[in-house]
């Protein structure tokens, strides 16, 4: 008599565990990384809409704003009210801010909702070494990343157009940015203290992004309209961000002091959103 | 691995976990058992180094969670009660996304995701979309991805709940095989059957607090009988005829929909009945199990 011993050939490799395989200094110095590049991951199965709605957008406007509205305000001979210039590069450095804040709002609320009530994939994310704080850099970083990538579009289209002249590309394009960044910080501040997913988009839209478009000067001096409504503009990060993309692209008459404090007011914005967002991120996941 | 001594979770006026003591040791499969608002979840929630104790002590890895939570959960692998799958990506690219949050570098974890869609029998399935998996698929999905840093300690709160009975046993078996591996298991459920078949070693919580501790078969050495005889003689007659057969076992427990009898010998018991001239509309001998060990415990039934 003979004994067989069935043994089942093994494939696997040998498992190591994780005080091993894990380097939690490596982890933790590029969490925030990590949770950018999840982010980045996930926009890319979105890249065909992103890059069509980062070309579409400019290009629209530039023809029926810019263009169609721009022959009929240049025609009444209103340039001396814009600054001296034309309504195209009057109406420019306000779409590149719209732009840059549609980008930073679009990356930076609706991530924040499914993170924390859609999928609850934040919840995921921390139970790994990632923190609260790594999840909001992180977000903040894929948002800013897809922002560049827009704001440079639109740059380009708004080059082609003549709506800005090649030297000042750079400068306008780090205060698009930073008014993206800044309203950014806020809405994803104000995203993480959602618990209900009632309508909270539709509300944003209509009450917030709709009357800063409308009541920013974006489409005409913030100085023409009303003194009881100029309000709206002075504390629209839209308005800050186009007032310094006016004054970089065509120099209208400001005084340095305006201009520094267009930085400090957004500055201001970014740095109060992220500290709201850090500190209600981390109560949330830990509930 | 685990050390809990005073452990306590208050919430407002609301104390969820209520001074637990316990330790889990290496290799070991722990269960924590209860009904629904027992203060498991909080206390998985404590260990998982993400919920900040409010009173006693706790470490984990020798590490205290409160301050070091980051480091230990480096070392955790953890499955919620609810699948939190991304569900645009695909079902390779969940595990390769949730491995790099532990900062694995690209090239381990190629080889480790495809061991783990193995594992997880779900080879077939690597390049659909999380979202259009099926429960069943979702969950071992979510304790696949759980395993992606070779975890020290697996961490599974509910880990068969709203599954079909095949899923549950396919489950099961994969959870057997880790713990084969060395894999420490902290097992949150509220099915005896999973208790029985999974926990080396349980704490029965009730209301934030443990009421007993022990293997599966210890429990239902102390708290239950060798055997129960179920009678059911319809509800409007079981209180009646529960205090004509209490003589019978060790002791009677009277439900809504039936009696139990605590016996060493439920067949003989049966017999008694029948010789008294009751006909009970059904009977049922069985083994002793932890079910039992809860309703003597707490008085109440785990599944209300």
């Amino acid at each position: 008599m003979s004994s067989t011993s069935i043994e089942k050939p093994v494939h696997k490799s040998a498992w190591q565990g994780s005080l091993k395989l894990v380097n939690v200094t490596r982890a933790r110095n590029f969490a925030w990384l990590h949770v950018t590049e999840a982010r980045v991951r996930n926009m890319m199965k979105w890249w065909g809409s992103i890059a069509a709605f980062g070309l579409g957008n400019p290009v629209l406007y530039l023809f029926s704003v810019g263009i169609g509205i721009g022959a009929l305000v240049d025609k009444n001979g209103s340039a001396s009210q814009l600054g001296g210039v034309s309504y195209l590069t009057f109406l420019a450095p306000a779409l590149l801010a719209s732009a840059a804040i549609q980008a930073f709002q679009d990356e930076t609320s609706f991530p924040v909702m499914e993170g924390f009530l859609w999928d609850k994939n934040f919840f995921a994310m921390n139970s790994t070494p990632i923190t609260a704080r790594d999840i909001v850099n992180g977000v903040m970083a894929s948002a800013m990343f897809r922002t560049l990538v827009t704001v440079a579009i639109y740059e380009g289209v708004l080059l082609a157009f003549g709506a800005i002249t090649f030297d000042v590309v750079l400068p306008m394009f780090l205060s698009a940015i930073f008014a993206g960044a800044a309203f950014g910080a806020v809405m994803m501040a104000a995203t993480t203290f959602v618990k209900e997913d009632d309508g909270f988009f539709a509300i944003v839209g209509r009450f917030i992004i709709a009357p800063m478009m409308m009541f920013s000067g974006t489409f005409y001096p913030l100085e023409s309209m009303p003194g009881y409504l100029q309000w709206v503009g002075w504390i629209s990060p839209l308005w800050h961000g186009t007032d310094l993309g006016r004054t970089i692209s065509y120099g209208s008459p400001q005084q340095g002091w305006v201009t520094i404090s267009h930085w400090i007011y957004l500055a201001l914005w970014l740095v109060v959103g992220l500290n709201l967002a850090y500190r209600q991120a981390a109560k949330r996941l830990a509930a | 691995m685990i050390v809990a001594r005073g452990l306590t979770k208050v919430y407002g006026e609301f104390t969820a976990v209520d001074g637990i003591d316990f330790e889990v040791r290496k290799g070991e499969a722990f269960g924590l058992l209860g009904p629904n608002g027992a203060g498991k979840s909080t206390t998985m929630k404590m260990i998982a180094s993400v919920s900040k104790r409010t009173g006693g002590e706790l470490t984990i890895l020798g590490l205290d969670p409160n301050k070091r939570g980051p480091e230990i959960r480096a070392h955790l692998g953890v499955v919620p009660q609810q699948d939190n799958l991304d569900r645009e990506l695909k079902v390779h690219e969940n595990l390769f996304s949730y491995g790099r949050f532990f900062g694995l570098s690209r090239k381990f974890l190629k080889g480790k995701v495809e061991e783990l869609l193995e594992f997880a029998q779900l080879t077939e399935k690597r390049n659909s979309k999380a979202e259009e998996l099926s429960g069943g698929m979702k969950r071992r999905l979510t304790i696949a991805r759980g395993l992606v840093n070779e975890p020290e300690i697996l961490m599974l709160d509910e880990p068969t709940t709203g599954l079909d009975p095949q899923a549950r046993h396919i489950l099961w078996d994969r959870l057997f095989r880790l713990k084969e591996q060395g894999v420490t298991l902290v097992i949150t459920t509220h099915y005896m059957d999973e208790a029985e078949q999974l926990c080396d070693r349980l704490i029965v919580m009730d209301k934030g607090k443990i009421m007993a501790e022990g293997s599966p078969a210890d429990l239902i050495k102390r708290y239950a009988s060798k055997e129960v005889l179920e009678v059911r003689f319809g509800s409007s007659k079981n209180i009646e005829i529960a205090e004509k057969i209490s003589h019978l076992g060790h002791r009677t427990e009277v439900l809504p929909d039936r009696i139990l009898i605590y016996s060493e010998n439920g067949e003989e018991d049966l017999q008694a009945i029948l010789k008294m001239g009751l006909e009970p509309v059904t009977s049922l001998v069985r083994r002793s199990s932890l079910e039992d060990v809860f309703l003597r415990l707490t008085g109440r039934t785990l599944v209300e």
